[in-house]
């Protein structure tokens, strides 16, 4: 089976052991050391360290489309936001009567708004299994619909990472928008409780952390799973020599929306699992500067590598934390920094680095007669 | 005495070059006479000396009429001089002279005398004060008070304007007077023969008139309005649809002018600059700093930094394709990662050098102000100028591109690399030349923009997506391809606007251009032969 086979290799296994390993110790010192310890982690670092893994798990599945399709796609962060508003829309739900207005169905925005019913979009979100569903539903329908247009019609490269990120663009600025029932600017926050478990307790943090390594474990199999099926190998060839794959006769454009679609659908999670323990989804996760930046973990880490993808995500929103906090200034000087020395010079990123394996073919960047072809 | 007062008045004339005014100027002897009789007749002479001062043609009658009519027209008792009574509250009131119009500060109220006025003078007053600008010299002037008295007709004026009609001889001024009388005629009288002058007028009260004339019982009058109605209704759907194009060929202008410089570095060289936003953003500071090197001159500072902004943002853009660009070539997903980091570095710092808030950029006068096609339908000039900069731009890098030396290269060297090398051209100078070249005109974008949007640090930003999809709309490779891809796509927006709202308008055209690329990858001008190859 495809899905099992990723767990007898090596670089999986030591992966899933560490991201493991991780898990369990994060855990062990929050719940077993005294508060006062050095060694004690705040629920505050739990949640942190939650986000963190929800941008890793954003950050495998651009690397899916990035590193093993050729697919720069600059339009992740709407899939991501849309997984995140489908569940945000269930939380809403789960508000019920507790909201400021005090309304048994409506948000608030929307009794702010003077909205008299749910509009038909809401329907169902009280459920949790329909929201989860929707979590990824709403990205894939997205991303199959876009993906159908685009690669039937063979845009590819330069082209299609601009209209990509036209499309997230397009949808920030209709989010942004009240009438469409999203809470506009402010978006959607004030969650109380999911699944039944309060947001604000340290254990429901600390479930949501775990929840967001498990998802990322196994948003990670999945990949690996794809990448080392048949249907990777007609991927990377799609990657390296799209016209030459279509006339050995394979049908680029199907393996093509298949992974994009998949990739889509992990980000979804990556959101879903975000806006919990975030407690807020507003337009801004669709603005074209997140979504580059998504790319820029993935370069820095390593691309086509998977691993490399999560190493990036982490470090650099762990860079972006530290300096945020000490000088919120010079952010936006070491990540447009970020960006010129890690393509310039690094182009294979820190994965690159750490093996010395780079002979092989799949790390390499795609050749210059098909990237602009 | 006489020959030195009147030369001194000479004099003044010369020193002010006000001739035309000066002209009608009463001499400043007479108007106190004047103000002396209004002071010391009788009610029923006063209304001979109102008439008189009216008549007169000096500028200051309708001061001393307004003033006259609010109780504000006085004498001092001991000089005997006339003043107009600014504030008439305490015990000193603030006076300025009647005369001179100088001020003349705080006067004891028991040292004022006030000139008399009763209810009947009061509206002769009324009358007058309605038509007194008609009888002034500038024709200026006229056309203004004639135009202020559409709608506001009265029974009296209504009697006195066709005697005014027939003394004008600016054609302006007397169909704007027709006008007004067709008004009152139409909305007082019920006068179907009124109508007919109606019909076309843009005038929103001409509209009511008509509107109220079409709901009378008058079967003939309502038919005639109707169908004036219909005249203008005609004249104002194109006043719309000229005015939607105009709004929509500005915005477009503002798209080719912010587009035109991608055309180059990424349509003809390829390469993808998404610091290319910011590079108009250097454009438009550099309008900024301009202005705040020579302050109180606008103007010039505008004109001197068209070049500068062109030099700022090449300079820039070289600077990047040294450092950055030239290390990634044929690689442009990596390209477009550095550049952005680029536009991400520039941005900071301007938010850290200069300010994170926006800076005000000063219109000069002459970029100011509208241009009035008709009475519904006034353009405004800075929007013209930008039109007229986009295409004066447009075609300076069409001759460049088409007939220099430079031109050529640059065709040379990006369809054929290695032989364009081969023939002895320096292909790195021309990369060079071509990136500034590209730069320099987004710089040029920036300085138009100032003009007309905010000027901070986002502003880069806010273009480069568009920027890309007029470019990837029009053809990449192809100027002429953008130059229609910015004025159409700007008509499109324009045109959605009214009925989708500004942001709807915005994601419907993205999403028009989305699937349009789905449909035609390479855009309205594809590239044919080998250079669609690349």
């Amino acid at each position: 089976m495809w899905l099992t086979r990723p767990l007898q290799e090596r670089s999986t296994q030591i992966f899933l052991g560490v991201l493991f390993g991780a898990l369990v110790i994060v855990s062990a010192l929050h719940l077993f050391m005294p508060q006062d310890s050095a060694l004690y982690v705040s629920s505050y670092t739990v949640t942190l360290l939650g986000k963190y893994l929800c941008y890793a798990l954003l950050a495998v599945a651009v690397d899916l489309v990035w590193g093993y399709l050729g697919i720069l796609s600059l339009g992740h962060g709407a899939f991501f936001a849309l997984g995140g508003y489908a569940m945000g829309m269930y939380l809403m739900r789960q508000i019920g009567d507790r909201g400021v207005y005090g309304d048994p169905v409506l948000p608030d925005f929307m009794v702010f708004l003077n909205w008299q019913e749910l509009p038909w979009y809401w329907a169902g979100f009280d459920m949790a299994w329909f929201a989860f569903i929707m979590v990824l539903l709403a990205p894939g329908i997205l991303a199959l619909v876009f993906g159908f247009l685009a690669f039937r019609s063979r845009v590819t490269g330069v082209y299609l990472s601009i209209i990509t990120q036209a499309l997230t663009f397009a949808l920030m600025l209709a989010f942004f928008r009240n009438e469409m029932g999203f809470g506009g600017n402010n978006g959607l926050t004030d969650f109380k409780d999911i699944l039944g478990f309060d947001l604000r307790t340290d254990a429901t943090r600390l479930g949501l952390f775990l929840a967001t390594g498990i998802a990322l474990a196994i948003g990670y199999v999945i990949c690996r799973g794809i990448v080392t099926s048949k249907l990777g190998r007609v991927s990377v060839a799609c990657r390296d020599a799209e016209a030459r794959t279509r006339f050995i006769g394979y049908r680029v454009e199907r393996v093509q929306l298949f992974v994009f679609v998949v990739s889509a659908m992990l980000a979804g999670v990556a959101g879903a699992l975000y806006v919990p323990q975030v407690g807020i989804i507003n337009p801004s996760e669709f603005s074209p500067l997140f979504s580059i930046e998504v790319v820029v973990w993935v370069a820095l880490g390593g691309r086509a590598t998977l691993y490399g993808a999560v190493i990036g995500a982490l470090l650099v929103n762990y860079a972006k934390t530290v300096f945020t906090g000490i000088m919120p200034d010079a952010w936006l000087f070491a990540l447009g920094g970020l960006f010129v020395l890690v393509t310039v010079f690094l182009p294979k990123g820190i994965a690159g680095l750490m093996s010395r394996r780079s002979k092989k073919d799949d790390t390499d960047t795609p050749s210059a007669q098909e990237a602009t072809a | 005495m006489g020959i030195i007062r009147s030369l001194s008045q000479l004099l003044l004339v010369c020193c002010l070059i006000l001739p035309a005014v000066a002209a009608a100027q009463v001499d400043d002897s007479e108007a106190q006479q004047l103000l002396t009789a209004l002071a010391e007749s009788s009610f029923k002479e006063k209304k001979d000396v109102v008439n008189r001062i009216a008549s007169s043609g000096d500028e200051r009658a309708r001061p001393w009429l307004e003033a006259y009519g609010d109780n504000k027209l006085a004498r001092i008792e001991s000089s005997g001089e006339f003043v107009i009574v600014l504030k008439n509250r305490g015990r000193d009131w603030t006076v300025e002279s009647a005369i001179t119009g100088d001020n003349l500060g705080e006067i004891s109220r028991r040292d004022i005398d006030t000139i008399r006025v009763n209810n009947a003078l009061r509206n002769e007053l009324e009358g007058i004060l309605s038509v007194i600008d008609l009888k002034s010299p500038d024709e200026e002037n006229r056309l203004t008070a004639a135009r202020a008295l559409k709608g506001s007709v009265d029974d009296t004026l209504a009697e006195r304007l066709p005697e005014f009609i027939a003394a004008e001889e600016s054609d302006a001024v007397q169909a704007a007077l027709t006008e007004a009388l067709a008004i009152y005629r139409v909305e007082e009288q019920g006068d179907v023969s009124a109508v007919a002058t109606l019909s076309g007028s843009l005038n929103s009260e001409a509209r009511a008139a008509l509107q109220q004339a079409q709901n009378s019982d008058d079967p003939a009058l309502a038919a005639a309005a109707a169908k004036a109605m219909e005249s203008i209704e005609q004249k104002l759907k194109m006043n719309r649809a000229a005015e939607t194009l105009y709004f929509g060929l500005s915005l477009g202008s503002v798209l080719v002018l912010a587009a035109i410089g991608l055309a180059i570095t990424f349509g003809v060289m390829g390469v993808i600059n998404m610091a290319h936003g910011e590079l108009i953003m250097l454009g438009a500071y550099t309008t900024w700093g301009m202005q705040q090197l020579l302050p109180g001159q606008p103007g010039l500072a505008l004109i001197l930094s068209i070049p500068a902004g062109f030099l700022v943002a090449a300079l820039a853009g070289i600077a990047i394709e040294r450092t950055v660009i030239q290390h990634l070539k044929g690689r442009p997903l990596e390209t477009l990662l550095a550049t952005f980091g680029v536009s991400l570095i520039l941005q900071q710092l301007v938010r850290t050098v200069i300010s994170p808030l926006n800076r005000t950029v000063i219109t000069p006068d002459w970029m100011s102000g509208s241009v009035m096609i008709n009475e519904g339908l006034s353009l405004t000039l800075n929007r013209m100028y930008v039109i007229g900069f986009a295409l004066v731009v447009f075609a300076g890098l069409m001759l460049i591109m088409r007939k220099t030396r430079l031109g050529l290269e640059v065709r040379a060297v990006t369809q054929n690399r290695a032989m364009a090398r081969s023939m002895g051209i320096k292909a790195t100078k021309v990369d060079i030349l071509t990136f500034g070249l590209g730069s320099g005109v987004a710089g040029l974008a920036g300085v138009a923009l100032s003009q007309i949007t905010n000027v901070g640090p986002n502003l880069g930003q806010s273009y480069i997506i568009d920027s890309f999809m007029v470019v990837v709309f029009g053809g990449v490779g192809n100027l002429w391809g953008t130059l229609l891809a910015g004025l159409s796509l700007g008509t499109i927006n324009q045109l959605l606007e009214p009925w989708a709202g500004a942001v709807l308008a915005k994601i419907l055209v993205l999403v028009l251009i989305i699937l349009f690329i789905q449909k035609r990858p390479r855009g309205l001008f594809p590239q044919k032969g080998r250079a669609a190859e690349g």
